[in-house]
């Protein structure tokens, strides 16, 4: 096979890295580069340096370090039957691409992953060993590794010395689902190497005897991805999965991945246009869970369905069926509760508390402080406003539906 | 009227002091005229008041401050003054998100803010060739604010190693041998390019998924003004146009054949599973492959995998407590969490070495329910118990033992069948059905959880005197 120029293989090993939906590169300790010794600084919310016509953010250099795998997991390009073409970077080239691609602005540091070569320790070994070559040219910019389940313990903490963050993915929503698309993996295997990383963080946070504070091990902490849409798993079971995978793990993020269609697939798999609104829908989901006190069940019933509405929030809907609760005093009402209303986020909560302490606030006092009211106005009562009848309207829900938009092409 | 007019650099410290001798005066901000250097002023131009008493401003309002005063329309410097005069007389204003002038800044504030982030993140370096000890970049950026002054700490704080120029239509700052120059320069857009933007450019459009398409999605986030100064947007045409036929072709495409490592069944050495020996006695290693796979309750759905026995194969005592808990779980090994260090240090006090005793649970995955991120432990239901009994009664069978201890009510449980009036049979010898000792104690987690000092201290003298009986049972 002639030698592939690195222009062809980062072609190829990002093309293959675009499933990966992470692209995060915040929440890590504060570093810099002023001392001049060094290259680069991290942020505490990460910058986005640019968006694809996909919408997403490219924040980090998301490649793979070789597309070569001895796995066979049906719903990824890279699986061993797989007719792609292949690639493999040496440590040097993704040191260099990295470095270069950061010292023009263009990145916020990297995330390297792999396809399984040789074996799981050989291939973590040289993952490893690009974020420490990095590390020790004195890069202080952002470094999320991709980590392998079955590497040998040490490997994955000096991971999680060089890097700042870690992921594994627990690829499908079930373990059944597992093995039956990716039958080489270990959903058991996955889950311990989670607890392993979560324990050696607690370990590591723990000052030494002395009292020294020691390394910081993956100060991001860890993530993983779950692909949506491949098998027939529900929206109750995904998110019944991702809350115990956070409580269990305590996990930073679960990425919710929908399905899309691959070049060469496998024959098992639909190969529909990917189900992005059910993406969404289960983000807006796991925000409920994680910042606003929702308890699963509130969210996703199983005896109803087991499916979160395509048409409106999770939030809206809960509101929706839960009108007996509302309307909310927005002058009264204490956090919890007005964390409930749909249209209220975090922040403008945190700006009514401490508004409201100065007067009390009516409809346009919320549209100036960035409140959604229209979504709001339904379930509020405010200075200048009661919602009466209109909360008990039967087409209260058809109001916040939009319109079906038309295909465009 | 006043009016005065700020350098072009340096313009936050004399709008500062500007506005304090201002504010101190009273001087309503109707009657002060902003400005930058070299714009007309008002036909009477006072002289500032001199500096007088000192001004007192919460903590928040100096960030906002600094975000307003390169407001490029000139109103924000008007409402940070504003702001400063109003707070000597209502130190609370700022939390007053709803009212007109706090309103007002944070909106301007907020494009302010977002014209900021984004010359964090759109500023493209390119080499400019002759290197010297230091390599030098250059690059050129059109923000919509005066935010040269603000954004330059951001990049002498990441680019420290190097040398480098951001050239805007006013301001040239220039970081050199790790000085940071900023010059009120006019400069018009260089004609330049950088080899490693044909590799961005090549990474920019593989990164891109063609399946989720979403146009306005990205031009919310990259405007098209700032397009012309980032190499990599000169592929979006093409990139949307031929997006939809390569979704199509993907989804047409019949699934090909299989490559030839799959095609000749290659197996991998991980996956090869050894062949156990179907006519010799289990041993621990064999018992505890085959429980991995144990799905004879539902509680391995949910815990992070089974937790079994461990110690050497041919221990003389036993000691079987409830089941794993959360850092058991985790970490896949009996005793390791606080009832585990309780129970290690009351062995170690009684004389008894952990490593010559077989340690396991009568339930061996982790049962909880979850409040929020916490992993409540849930006592094991006796058909779980049921479940798992016959783990527990091989490993009886292979370490063969000459004494077993039951910790807690679960584990004589599932040991005698009977787990009733624990603490009445606390201390007593009982017999296994197969005639082998049972000691009975309590779990070491019981002892954690008494709210009373006295009564742990009391339990925890028994607990330990029970343990000590462990010695004399093996001499017998």
């Amino acid at each position: 096979m002639a030698k592939m120029s690195l222009q062809d293989k980062l072609a190829l090993l990002s093309d293959a890295a675009k499933y990966d939906a992470s692209c995060a590169s915040s929440g890590t300790t504060r570093r810099g580069s002023r001392d001049g010794k060094g290259l680069g600084s991290t942020t505490g919310s990460g910058i986005c340096h640019a968006y694809a016509p996909d919408g997403r953010c490219i924040s980090l250099l998301k490649i793979l370090m070789t597309n070569y795998c001895v796995y066979d997991c049906a719903y990824c390009i890279n699986r061993a039957s797989s007719n792609v073409p292949r690639a493999r970077f040496t440590v040097d080239e993704v040191v260099w691409l990295t470095t270069e691609f950061y010292r023009r602005n263009y990145i916020e540091g990297l995330f390297l992953s792999s396809g399984i070569i040789k074996s799981s320790d050989y291939t973590m070994e040289q993952m490893v060993r690009i974020a420490e070559t990095l590390r020790a040219q004195g890069f202080r910019g952002y470094v999320h590794l991709k980590t392998i389940p079955e590497a040998a313990p040490e490997l994955i903490e000096r991971a999680g010395l060089a890097a700042d963050r870690l992921s594994i993915n627990i690829e499908l929503p079930t373990d059944a689902s597992v093995k039956a698309y990716a039958p080489q993996k270990d959903p058991t295997g996955i889950r311990r190497a989670m607890g392993k990383v979560r324990l050696t963080t607690q370990d590591y946070a723990e000052p030494s005897y002395r009292g020294r504070k020691r390394a910081r091990f993956a100060p991001a902490g860890q993530s993983t991805q779950m692909i949506v849409g491949a098998d027939a798993s529900d929206d109750a079971t995904i998110l019944g999965n991702a809350d115990r995978l956070y409580g269990a793990y305590g996990l930073r993020r679960v990425y919710y991945s929908a399905f899309s269609p691959i070049p060469d697939a496998s024959a098992v798999l639909p190969l529909v246009d990917p189900p992005l609104m059910r993406e969404h829908r289960l983000y807006q989901a796991d925000w409920l869970l994680r910042f606003y006190d929702f308890e699963l069940g509130e969210i996703v019933r199983r005896d109803a369905g087991g499916m979160l509405d395509l048409d409106v929030d999770p939030k809206l809907a809960w509101a929706l069926v839960h009108r007996d609760r509302f309307p909310v005093d927005v002058n009264r009402a204490e956090r919890a509760i007005l964390l409930r209303v749909p249209g209220f986020g975090t922040k403008i909560v945190a700006r009514i508390l401490k508004a409201r302490r100065n007067g009390a606030l009516g409809l346009e006092d919320l549209r100036r402080m960035g409140g959604r009211v229209k979504q709001a106005r339904p379930f509020i009562v405010t200075r200048d406003h009661h919602p009466g009848a209109q909360l008990d309207a039967a087409d209260l829900r058809t109001r916040f539906v939009k319109p079906q938009q038309l295909e465009l092409f | 009227m006043y009016a005065p007019r700020l350098p072009r650099i340096g313009t936050l410290a004399a709008w500062r002091d500007a506005a304090r001798r201002l504010a101190a005066a009273r001087v309503p901000p109707s009657a002060v005229d902003w400005g930058l250097a070299g714009e007309e002023g008002a036909i009477f131009n006072a002289d500032l008041p001199a500096p007088a008493r000192h001004l007192s401003v919460p903590r928040a309002f100096p960030d906002l401050a600094r975000v307003l005063i390169p407001d490029r329309s000139g109103q924000g410097m008007g409402v940070a003054y504003t702001l400063l005069l109003r707070l000597q007389s209502e130190p609370g204003l700022l939390s007053a998100r709803a009212d007109l002038d706090v309103a007002r800044a944070h909106r301007i504030a907020k494009a302010i803010r977002r014209d900021i982030h984004k010359m964090h993140a759109f500023v493209r370096f390119r080499e400019a060739g002759d290197q010297t000890v230091r390599r030098r970049f250059t690059a050129w950026f059109e923000p919509d604010h005066r935010i040269e002054e603000t954004v330059a700490d951001f990049f002498v704080n990441r680019f420290g190693d190097m040398d480098w120029q951001i050239v805007t239509p006013d301001v040239t700052t220039t970081f050199q041998s790790g000085a940071l120059r900023l010059e009120a320069i006019r400069s018009t857009r260089p004609d330049a390019d950088d080899p490693l933007e044909g590799l961005w450019t090549t990474y920019y459009e593989n990164i891109f998924n063609p399946a989720r398409l979403k146009v306005d999605a990205m031009q919310a986030e990259i405007p098209k003004k700032y397009w012309r100064n980032l190499p990599e947007t000169r592929s979006i045409p093409s990139m949307i146009a031929s997006a939809r036929n390569r979704v199509a072709a993907m989804q047409q495409a019949t699934p090909n054949m299989p490559a030839p490592a799959a095609a000749h069944g290659e197996e991998s050495a991980m996956t090869a599973i050894e062949q156990a020996d179907l006519f010799g006695a289990p041993s621990l290693d064999d018992l505890r492959r085959d429980a991995l796979a144990c799905t004879r309750c539902p509680l391995h759905q949910e815990a992070t995998q089974i937790v079994f026995g461990e110690g050497p194969a041919d221990a003389r005592v036993m000691f079987v407590g409830e089941q794993p808990g959360d850092r058991e779980d985790l970490e896949g090994r009996p005793f390791v969490g606080p009832a585990g260090q309780l129970f290690d240090e009351t062995l170690a006090a009684v004389g008894i070495k952990r490593a010559d005793c077989y340690v396991t649970n009568a339930v061996k995955h982790f049962k909880f329910v979850q409040k929020g991120r916490r992993r409540i432990h849930q006592r094991p239901a006796a058909s779980e118990v049921q479940a798992c009994k016959q783990w527990l009664t091989q490993e009886i069978a292979v370490v063969d033992p000459r004494l077993v201890v039951a910790l807690g009510a679960t584990a004589l449980h599932a040991l005698t069948g009977d787990g009733a009036g624990l603490l009445k049979r606390q201390g007593g010898i009982e017999s296994l059905p197969d005639g082998r000792p049972l000691l009975v104690t309590v779990h070491p987690s019981y002892l954690l959880r008494l709210p009373d000092a006295e009564t742990r201290a009391e339990q925890a003298k028994k607990f330990r005197r029970d343990l000590s009986c462990v010695h004399d049972l093996l001499k017998t």
